[in-house]
């Protein structure tokens, strides 16, 4: 009965519909692309995303012994005063907030309707490339 | 319908509009943070801890760590379910994105609790 129920969904007739659904071949070898900017603008709207969610826990041990007591809260911030490690990892943190806030806004805006074309998208993906360096250099000057 | 049922919302219009949503509450959250800190920059224990026992304050953060868990699932979930596909890791990749999965779930929650424990005590 099992070796049925397997051949059934794993050879034959029903093989050949599945297949036509999922397993359809696809001529897209990303790797041989020319990617358009607005790619590069998503994938790191996606990496950034993955770095903020590993950065959560930095942030809420901060939060944690920032709020714990007096003594932990000044610790926390001689700690972010002095130490370059540390500083070194929240404005990475930050600059992750910076880039997927923007690219982030950006979708928001687009939502809206506003620039919802080709070209719009090109040049959402241009102003998202220009401001949020300069938000990261400016993070970095807060920081150090 | 095995990548469906493990979406946060079981519907991709109600995800669509839950990532949207969150992500406003997300960035008032995070703009008025940075804004308190610049704000108050020589930010003393009691200031700090005084925003935080504010009932107001424990509202918008308890809304930030719940607008976390969804915002994350979403993003996490369209992710894996565009990489982890039987086209790119074979057989084994139903197996390989659920294992992703349920890691991604049991962290947020791990970090929905954390928060709260730091909030409400």
């Amino acid at each position: 009965m099992a070796y049925r129920l397997r051949d059934k969904s794993g050879r034959g007739h029903n093989e050949k519909s599945k297949a036509v659904k999922d397993n359809r071949p696809v001529n897209l070898d990303i790797g041989t692309i020319k990617l358009p900017i607005t790619a590069y603008a998503s994938i790191l709207h996606r990496i950034s995303g993955i770095a903020i969610f590993v950065g959560m826990a930095v942030l809420l041990c901060l939060l944690d012994s920032s709020l714990e007591s007096a003594e932990s809260f000044n610790t926390v911030k001689t700690t972010l005063a002095d130490n370059f490690l540390l500083k070194l990892i929240v404005w990475l943190v930050l600059c992750g907030f910076i880039y997927h806030t923007c690219a982030g806004v950006k979708h928001l805006i687009m939502d809206l309707g506003i620039g919802e074309t080709l070209e719009g998208g090109k040049k959402g993906a241009t102003i998202v490339f220009a401001v949020s360096p300069v938000l990261m250099l400016l993070a970095g000057i807060w920081i150090w | 319908m095995v990548t469906q049922v493990t979406s946060f919302g079981r519907s991709g219009l109600s995800d669509w509009l839950l990532q949207r949503f969150t992500a406003v509450i997300l960035l008032a959250y995070f703009v008025f943070i940075v804004g308190f800190m610049i704000c108050n920059p020589a930010m003393s224990f009691d200031t700090w801890k005084g925003l935080f026992d504010t009932t107001w304050m424990a509202a918008f953060t308890s809304l930030t760590l719940f607008a976390v868990v969804a915002h994350a699932w979403i993003g996490l979930w369209s992710v894996s379910t565009d990489y982890m596909t039987t086209r790119t890791m074979g057989d084994k990749a139903t197996v390989i994105r659920m294992t992703f999965q349920a890691t991604y779930s049991l962290i947020l929650f791990y970090y929905l609790v954390w928060g709260f424990k730091i909030l409400w005590s």
